[in-house]
């Protein structure tokens, strides 16, 4: 059934997790004294798992191809760096619901001009609409205009005068993303197999049916691109404290662009992919900096290489391994009996 | 602003819009017939701009330059078009994006490796290496006049194949329904590969013809494509006459924006853009 | 039962360019019969039920649904107003099975737009209404196949499920029995049947007998025309028919 998947995705991401939340045991002795260096790549690669995961949403879930998610990770980044007390630590208590609220309203009114586009046009205009942001951003003078804004803080998470996370401590804001990221798997995890899930899986399919059976469907893509523009810009806010500023090329389409590539790499449409993806994608930019200056030739023959040969990413090949591809004659038999080819009956959209 | 001034900056509205015509026009082409999304378009223009330099300097003649940068680009296409594209036709948006963003990043170094990361400059070829001189203390670049010429007989051509040719049958066929090209029995093939270089030799030559007039810099195909995008989704996707007026208002917008509200500029074209989506979803000449 | 049509066009016409697809038909279904809708391929039957359900617009004319028009309003309203319909081509969600492609078309109509949140009662319900309709078009033991991998014509038999799931008033159906073998296309002519006693049905036809056999009513497009409409046994017998339509089959036979 849909979105449920053998045992081993469970059994390999429960095992990767762990491995990755005991780092502080045994990377010390496999890194030796770059282990700081690598805790803060691993805590990058958490933090965009739960950017390329909340593209995910979008893109493997409804079918909406964007190309401008990078604005809502932007967006996150902004609003810390903007609201930020100059030379005094911001309250996490007000600094999330912040960013949630100002990544909501502007998700959905740009969601409510993109989402009446269809196909290549959302592609497009969502490009657009990123693209007009980076400029926003990049020539004004509260924004810091191309250099950007430094956060001297990460904000504190206190209960009266008692500090209950240091996230200034390096471990601690890993651990602190870590959460974050299983707290935002399990959320997407429950929505999916939800019926609110569901209708989005009968859009991706064939949205016009949907509206035939009487659904609104633009309402629930709306409130789809709303989610997924909230979750990119809790990520871009986590990115914001890690790197300690907040940059233009956060929200370039480059960045877009980036991380629709750790999408495609890790299996969209899977949830679990996209966290693989962006770990996939982060080791092998690591690799390919180390052999060549030329790196970006490697990356891209790499993205063309997993569009032409691994459509289905990382996540294919755990659901489905290539030497256990489960032989089905029954469904074979009765494809040969339909009429209509199988890949056609999708084909019936405007 | 003075009426000098203003005609001034009306013509190189004019004249940018009808560059990113030519642009605009392979974009919604190869979308319009082909299905295809293609991201490293932008790519094309700037390596038609780097061919032209190159050239040039070896060469020593801008315009012998264009007639050996013209077939390499066309070749450029044919390449990418039969090596990549010939799998994706039949596959979703997305993996066309990814593949074609591929191919930029590609592009982008293979660029840097060959030319570096320099910003280089063409010289305003003879004779047009000249001005008008239009009031005693406003002169216009003869050059400008000449590609502003180029485009617009370009653009000419263009809209006579469209209108009076076969192939423009099924071209203005294949915007309308794509499935309709392949019932007809044309060689889908051929007539893709077609397009595409057509589409590639036209962003490239804008390139080259823009040389002179632009700063020839990495990544130079980027900010071009993305307002390519508005200028396509403006106009309406597949649509000539929409790249075509698109491409005007765009030119217009953005001259007059950075003149007339500084602050704003970069802005301008986008915000035109959110209004026509909001009025009309398809484009304007959809 | 009164009388009075469920559904009435007035003058409807359709243009397509130069093209001339429907042009002025009038036409109305009574409550509770089952109205077919006859004639050659390219005389304008998909397009009048394109125009009924809405999912286009008329060029002139209009269409009257209980009396009120439908003009203007969406594909999705003029669903939750009670029309629905399925499609020519086979039309079902393949990723999901075939219980929840009937859940999905059921739950729109058993709540608010964004009523999918909520109460395990109301989930029952959508449920049991499901599989009552999986009851009625015998695919209760295919409950928990992936559609993708059922045989088309139990895929045309759920799409047949998922208009009944919305609870509609009238359905509009096209070519409910295309691409099928004989045995299927009486599976699904009985379960049509079945069907007259609680649903008006329209109904897009190529198989003669399966439509001589169904309908209470008939009517004959041509070119866009309305050439004749009545009773079964009226169309059986008429001269007009014959000559157009069934003449021209005669032919095509004998040829």
């Amino acid at each position: 059934m849909l979105h449920r998947y053998p045992r081993r995705v469970a059994i390999i991401m429960l095992a990767l997790t762990l491995c990755v939340a005991v780092f502080p045991l045994w990377g010390p002795a496999v890194f030796g004294d770059q282990v700081d260096f690598i805790q803060e790549k691993l805590t990058l690669m958490v933090i965009l798992a739960l950017f390329t995961m909340s593209l995910d949403l979008l893109v493997g879930i409804v079918g909406l191809v964007s190309l401008g998610h990078a604005l809502f990770f932007g967006v996150g980044a902004y609003t810390l760096a903007l609201a930020s007390p100059e030379y005094s630590a911001a309250s996490l208590w007000w600094m999330l619901p912040l960013v949630i609220a100002v990544a909501a309203i502007t998700a959905f009114v740009v969601g409510l001009l993109v989402i009446r586009t269809k196909g290549i046009f959302f592609i497009m205009s969502t490009l657009a609409f990123g693209q007009m942001f980076f400029y926003l951003i990049s020539t004004s003078q509260f924004a810091g205009g191309t250099d950007g804004l430094f956060i001297m803080f990460r904000p504190s998470v206190t209960f009266g005068e008692t500090t209950l996370l240091d996230l200034s401590n390096s471990q601690t804001f890993f651990y602190f993303c870590l959460g974050l990221l299983i707290v935002g798997y399990l959320f997407m995890r429950w929505l999916t197999r939800s019926y609110f899930g569901q209708v989005l899986d009968g859009i991706h399919d064939n949205e016009h049916r949907m509206q035939a059976l009487g659904y609104a469907t633009s309402g629930y893509k709306l409130v789809a691109f709303v989610i997924a523009g909230v979750l990119a810009a809790i990520a871009g806010m986590l990115a914001a404290m890690q790197y300690g500023f907040a940059n233009p090329v956060q929200l370039g389409w480059h960045t877009s662009g980036e991380v629709l590539m750790m999408l495609i790499l890790g299996g969209m449409g899977t949830i679990f992919g996209p966290i693989l993806g962006a770990f996939a994608y982060e080791i092998l930019l690591y690799v390919y900096e180390h052999l060549t200056v030329h790196w970006p030739i490697l990356m891209g023959l790499t993205i063309i290489a997993s569009v032409l040969v691994l459509p289905r990413g990382i996540a294919g090949l755990i659901i489905a391994p290539p030497w256990n591809r489960k032989k089905t004659p029954v469904a074979k038999e009765q494809a040969a009996e339909s009429v209509i080819p199988p890949n056609s009956i999708q084909r019936n959209e405007g | 602003m003075d009426l000098a001034f203003f005609g001034v900056q009306l013509l190189n509205g004019l004249q940018y819009g009808l560059l990113l015509f030519l642009i605009a026009s392979g974009l919604t082409l190869i979308f319009g017939i082909m299905g295809i999304i293609n991201l490293a378009h932008g790519a094309m223009y700037m390596i038609g701009a780097y061919l032209v330099y190159d050239l040039n300097l070896r060469l020593g003649n801008f315009w012998l330059a264009i007639v050996v940068a013209v077939p390499i680009a066309v070749a450029l296409g044919l390449i990418i078009e039969r090596l990549f594209l010939d799998t994706l036709y039949k596959r979703d948006h997305l993996y066309q994006v990814l593949l074609t963003f591929g191919l930029i990043l590609v592009i982008n170094e293979v660029q840097r490796i060959i030319w570096g990361g320099d910003v280089h400059s063409v010289a305003v070829p003879s004779p047009f290496d000249t001005s008008l001189q239009l009031t005693s203390n406003l002169q216009y670049s003869v050059y400008r006049l000449f590609l502003m010429g180029v485009c617009l007989a370009l653009a000419a051509v263009i809209y006579w194949v469209i209108r009076h040719t076969r192939l423009g049958i099924i071209i203005r066929a294949g915007a309308v329904d794509r499935d309709m090209v392949e019932g007809l029995g044309i060689n889908v093939r051929t007539l893709f590969t077609l397009i595409f270089s057509a589409g590639v030799a036209l962003t490239a030559f804008a390139g080259m013809i823009a040389a002179p007039l632009s700063t020839i810099a990495p990544g130079m195909g980027d900010s071009i494509l993305i307002t390519c995008f508005v200028v396509v989704v403006i106009g309406g996707i597949g649509s000539i006459k929409g790249a075509f007026w698109g491409a005007i208002l765009i030119g217009m917008a953005e001259t007059f924006g950075s003149v007339l509200i500084p602050s704003l500029a970069s802005m301008v074209i986008y915000l035109i853009m959110a209004a026509v989506l909001l009025v009309k979803p398809r484009g304007l000449f959809a | 039962m009164s009388n009075e049509p469920i559904l009435a066009t007035h003058g409807l016409i359709r243009r397509f360019g130069g093209l001339v697809a429907v042009s002025d038909v009038d036409f109305d279904v009574r409550p509770g019969e089952i109205h077919a809708i006859l004639g050659p391929n390219g005389a304008g039957k998909s397009t009048l039920i394109n125009l009924l359900s809405g999912e286009i617009p008329p060029s002139e004319g209009q269409v009257l649904f209980h009396g009120k028009p439908i003009q203007g309003k969406s594909v999705r309203q003029i669903a939750r107003m009670g029309i629905g319909r399925s499609h020519q081509k086979t039309n079902i969600f393949p990723r999901l099975n075939c219980l929840q492609n009937c859940e999905l078309a059921s739950r729109i109509h058993m709540g608010g737009v964004f009523g999918s949140w909520r109460s395990r009662q109301r989930a029952r319900k959508v449920s049991e209404r499901a599989l009552e309709v999986l009851e009625t078009c015998h695919l209760v033991h295919r409950a928990y196949t992936p559609a993708a991998d059922m045989s088309y014509g139990e895929q045309r038999q759920l799409q047949i499920a998922m208009v009944l799931a919305t609870a509609p008033t009238l359905m509009l159906l096209d070519e409910p029995m295309a691409g099928m073998g004989r045995e299927e296309t009486w599976q699904v002519t009985e379960l049509l049947k079945s069907l007259t006693d609680r649903y008006t049905l329209v109904l897009i036809e190529h198989d003669m007998d399966s439509v001589f056999c169904l309908a209470d009513r008939i009517t004959v497009m041509v070119d866009g025309c309305v050439l004749e409409s009545g009773t079964t046994d009226q169309i059986r017998t008429s001269e007009k028919v014959r000559e157009v339509y069934l003449g021209r089959h005669h032919e095509e036979a004998t040829a």
